[in-house]
């Protein structure tokens, strides 16, 4: 894999050799790779899914699958990309490979639990597709009861087990980066003068520590109603099917932001490198992270407007979802700003950067469309609300996540991608995704339900245009997948510090020897301090 | 009805507010997203990086700034919550001259019944101009009651009533969808809502075999079920008399007093043993089980004709509190 030129040295990489020394490693920068594999796999399987509902929304009628195929279609391709491939992308992989390096730390605190995090989501993961494998599942990602618990008869138990296992996985990664970024930074890694790829990880992890376990005991209620009767969420034994959706969206809103802070972070990291600036309002946006992660668990309720709630809580819950959109704001004004007089350039990580930018903006405006009370009413479980956590999981998490293996690629391999396919790409998936998801905002207002595998013809164009638009994201994901792959053999081989970004990841060679530095690095300035980077070049050179 | 479209008619009373509500959060969303898009190219083409070792001054935080874009888009939200809270409020409160319907949503099909005694499938004929008050219930799963034509949507939980109301404004046939997933033909589960002029309404509603209103269904339940052996009209029976309750505040043993509303009655005869009436041995069984969801609701529709002048029949006993929109008035017997 690693030719003659980028084995000079001792890296990551070449330092051992075999299935067992990637199996049984214990270096976070290999269980990073072993993450990207694992949930490249799954975004693939969630991505087949995806292309099949979409060709069947082709027409009104159903004509290549059953309903029932249907169901399954859609339910598995939530389950894998929400819970196995976004909620772990960034953190797990970017996370993972970058944040012990980014404060100077030979690795995380715990490196065999981070080994065992990797084996529970592969465990996790093989449970979930065993179900699919053995018949499908055909709940929703959400598994609402009465349905999950009583009439469904897919493969509830061996799903939600997944899940459940995946969950812990989440769980011990949370802990594991809140213990490194407590207990490991170098001297002179102050807290203010973390990357803010660090602090948004910092938040997503409380996230991920505090929330998790709610969803492991929900699924626990889940696995008991529908196996022992107990009562719980069963009206006919005095339960509360309801009951289900509160537990679920306490974890499952939370979770929203484990999906997007991680993106928002590389994108803060991005914007500054490639506009040569340290990013405006550093203390803001450092915050914006944290206080989401805070206020997202006040909001759940936001998901219940129409559940027969009460009108005061419809109100509460509605009042303070606006509350969450303020961070996000604050956050796209900031990185917006941090662009005025920088010095622009606009390799690839930058473009979908912009595009996470642009994007994300139209994902959280929508959202205050959703928050409000009268609105939601109608569009709520339409495509609508499709559109609107589309443009935020894949117009945000996902064009973050894009950016953020562009931009540390060399780093991680030593090699260089293909700067003009990579930019197509980009431009290929931007446009695509509009095309796909911006459609769907109008069926939904028409009126147009989610999870419907027939629809009325008069909603066919916009369907059909939907349609196109994923077929051209398709293509726009499968470029970034062979290119990536013909770079390690034929890329470039990658300096130290392609982009002229300030981080420690960039003063370590590429890719990082085995402890990341050859001596503890010591920091003496804020993060993005192009001015002492730019003077200490100059020095060397 | 086929055809192509980017907007959906508006129908209801609800849907013009709705949508006005949604043309300052289109304006809103525009702006923001212009502003954003345009601050992002010009920025991006204005300072372009000329050459390799250009180096931008630092700039420090601006807190006006970081203040003034916390604080206007604060105020934006501020006015989206109060409007939208505005519009669930009125969505939320029946007014108290609307027509009752009833409806059951089960795998996958929705009933619906007129208290005049009409049953439907997967239709719903109403009049436009009259508030129409729709009590539901679900047999199985959750579904939800969506029309979009109306801007409504109410989810139907098992185990309680959920209830919607609309004030149709256009005559036409628009779409009904059930909207939360409940298994394999989720999306098969929807229909037609068809608004009539009032007089033909009245036509619809006197056309067809009825096999009484709904209160007269409930009547016989009553007596099948042998409610009566304990309920009666005077104080002879082991039950409360029920003629006179509903819309009364009853008192509990153990202190404290319910609304005698649908959903306490519902609860009455699915869980007796919730709340007992002050005064009363706890001793009604539960007809949980024993009933469907949709005699349920002409039992319960029953019961509410008792109600709440003592001594009236339950049918023509015109006890509604509420003046009656003339047109439906008189047209059939149960006319409530
Ligand atoms: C064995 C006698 C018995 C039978 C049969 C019975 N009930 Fe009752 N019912 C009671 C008693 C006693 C109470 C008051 C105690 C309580 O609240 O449970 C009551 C209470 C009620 C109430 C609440 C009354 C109030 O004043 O708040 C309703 C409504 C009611 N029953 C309806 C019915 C219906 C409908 C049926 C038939 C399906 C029925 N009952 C059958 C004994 C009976
Ligand atoms: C910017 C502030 C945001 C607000 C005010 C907001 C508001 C809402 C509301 C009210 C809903 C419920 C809509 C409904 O079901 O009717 C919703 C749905 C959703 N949002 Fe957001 N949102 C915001 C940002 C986000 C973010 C950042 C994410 C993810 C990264 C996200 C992901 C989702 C998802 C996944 C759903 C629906 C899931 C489902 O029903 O299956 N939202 N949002
Ligand atoms: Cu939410
Ligand atoms: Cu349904």
């Amino acid at each position: 894999m690693i030719t003659a030129a980028a084995q000079e040295r001792e890296n990551y990489l070449n330092a051992s050799h075999g299935l067992k020394s990637w199996f049984l490693t214990k270096d976070h920068k290999r269980i990073g790779l072993l993450y990207l594999a694992t949930i490249t796999l799954f975004f693939f399987i969630g991505g087949a899914f995806a292309t099949l509902i979409r060709v069947e929304l082709l027409t009104p009628q159903g004509n290549l699958v059953s309903s029932e195929t249907y169901n399954k279609l859609f339910t598995m391709h939530g389950v894998m990309m929400i819970f196995f491939f976004l909620i772990p992308s960034i953190p797990a992989v970017l996370g993972n490979f970058f944040l012990p390096i980014m404060i100077g730390a030979r690795d995380l605190a715990f490196p065999k639990l981070n080994l065992l995090s990797w084996y529970l989501l592969v465990v996790g993961g093989m449970f979930s597709l065993y179900a699919m494998l053995a018949g499908g599942v055909d709940t929703g990602w959400t598994f609402y009861t009465p349905y999950s618990t009583t009439y469904s008869n897919g493969y509830v138990i061996a799903t939600a087990l997944g899940i459940f296992i995946a969950g812990f996985s989440s769980i011990l990664t949370g802990l594991n980066f809140i213990v490194t970024i407590h207990r490991m930074r170098a001297p002179g890694m102050t807290w203010f003068r973390m990357p803010l790829f660090v602090w948004a990880h910092y938040a997503t992890s409380l996230i991920q520590v505090l929330g998790t376990p709610v969803l492991a005991v929900t699924i626990v209620l889940l696995f008991l109603e529908r196996v022992f009767h107990l009562g719980i969420f069963d009206p006919a034994r005095g339960g509360d099917p309801v009951l289900f959706q509160h537990l679920f969206w306490f974890y499952s809103h939370p979770a929203v932001y484990i999906m997007v802070l991680p993106a928002m972070g590389v994108v803060s990291e991005v914007i500054s490198t490639f506009s040569r600036k340290a990013i405006f309002g550093y203390g803001f946006v450092a915050f914006s992270s944290v206080s989401i992660a805070v206020l997202g668990f006040l909001v759940w309720g936001h998901h219940l407007f129409v559940s027969g709630q009460s009108l005061f809580a419809g109100m509460v819950f509605s009042f303070l979802s606006y509350f969450v959109a303020i961070p996000s704001a604050i956050k796209v004004f900031n990185w917006t700003a941090t662009l005025y007089k920088g010095s622009i350039s606009f390799q690839t990580p930058m473009l979908y950067a912009l595009g996470f930018i642009g994007l994300f903006t139209m994902g959280g405006l929508t959202g205050l469309f959703v928050a409000a009370l009268g609105i939601d009413m109608h569009v709520t479980d339409t495509y609508f609300v499709v559109a609107h956590f589309h443009y935020i999981m894949v117009g945000g998490a996902i064009m973050g996540y894009m950016s953020g293996l562009h931009y540390w690629w060399p780093k991680m391999t030593g090699r260089m991608y293909p700067e003009a396919w990579a930019r197509l790409s980009a431009l290929v998936i931007f446009l695509g995704f509009n095309l796909t998801f911006f459609p769907q905002f109008i069926l939904g207002y028409l009126g147009m339900p989610r999870r419907y595998h027939l629809y009325p013809p008069e909603f066919q164009v916009l369907n059909v245009l939907s349609t196109a638009g994923a077929s051209v994201l398709a293509v726009g994901y499968l470029m970034p997948m062979i290119y990536f792959i013909w770079s390690l053999r034929y890329g470039k081989v990658a300096p130290v510090n392609p982009w002229g970004a300030t981080g420690l990841e960039w003063k370590t060679s590429s890719p990082p020897p085995v402890h990341n530095f050859d001596e503890t690095p010591v920091v003496t300035h804020d993060a993005y301090d192009y001015a002492s980077l730019m003077a200490e070049e100059v020095e060397v050179g | 009805m086929d055809r192509f479209q980017l907007f959906p008619v508006q129908a209801s009373t609800l849907a013009p507010e709705v949508d006005h509500l949604l043309y300052f959060l289109l304006a809103v969303a525009v702006f923001f997203t212009l502003l954003i898009f345009g601050a992002i190219f010009y920025f991006a083409i204005r300072y372009r990086r000329r050459s390799e070792n250009e180096l931008p001054h630092v700039q420090h935080t601006g807190y006006t700034l970081e203040i003034l874009w916390s604080v206007i888009p604060f105020g934006l939200t501020m006015v989206m919550f109060t409007w939208g809270a505005s519009i669930y409020f009125t969505a939320s409160k029946p007014p108290n001259n609307a027509i009752q319907i009833y409806a059951v949503g089960k795998q996958w099909m929705w009933k619906l019944e007129h208290a005049e005694g009409q049953r439907e499938i997967n239709e719903l004929h109403i009049p436009i101009g009259t508030p129409v008050r729709l009590t539901m219930a679900s047999e199985d799963v959750i579904h939800s009651f969506f029309v979009p034509a109306f801007r409504t949507k109410q989810d139907v939980v098992p185990g309680r009533y959920s209830t919607t109301w609309f004030t149709a404004t256009k005559p036409g046939k628009y779409h009904l969808f059930c909207a939360e997933y409940c298994g394999t033909n989720h999306s098969g589960m929807g229909g037609w809502v068809y608004v009539m002029e009032p007089m033909d309404y009245q036509n619809w509603l006197s056309g067809g075999a009825v096999e009484g209103s709904m209160a007269e269904s409930g009547k016989k339940l009553f007596e099948q079920l042998a409610c009566n052996n304990c309920h009666k009209d005077d104080n002879s029976g082991r039950g409360p008399i029920l003629v006179g309750l509903f819309g009364k505040q009853v008192q509990l043993a153990g202190g404290g007093s319910v609304k005698a509303d649908e959903a306490y009655f519902r609860e009455s005869i699915l869980q007796p043993q919730a709340k007992i009436v002050y005064g009363f041995e706890p001793v009604m069984p539960t007809f949980q089980g024993l009933v469907t969801e949709e005699q349920l609701v002409q039992l319960v529709e029953y019961v509410k004709s008792l109600g709440p002048k003592p001594g009236t029949g339950p049918v023509d006993n015109g006890q509604k509190p509420v003046p009656e929109k003339s047109s439906t008035a008189g047209s059939t017997p149960a006319n409530r």
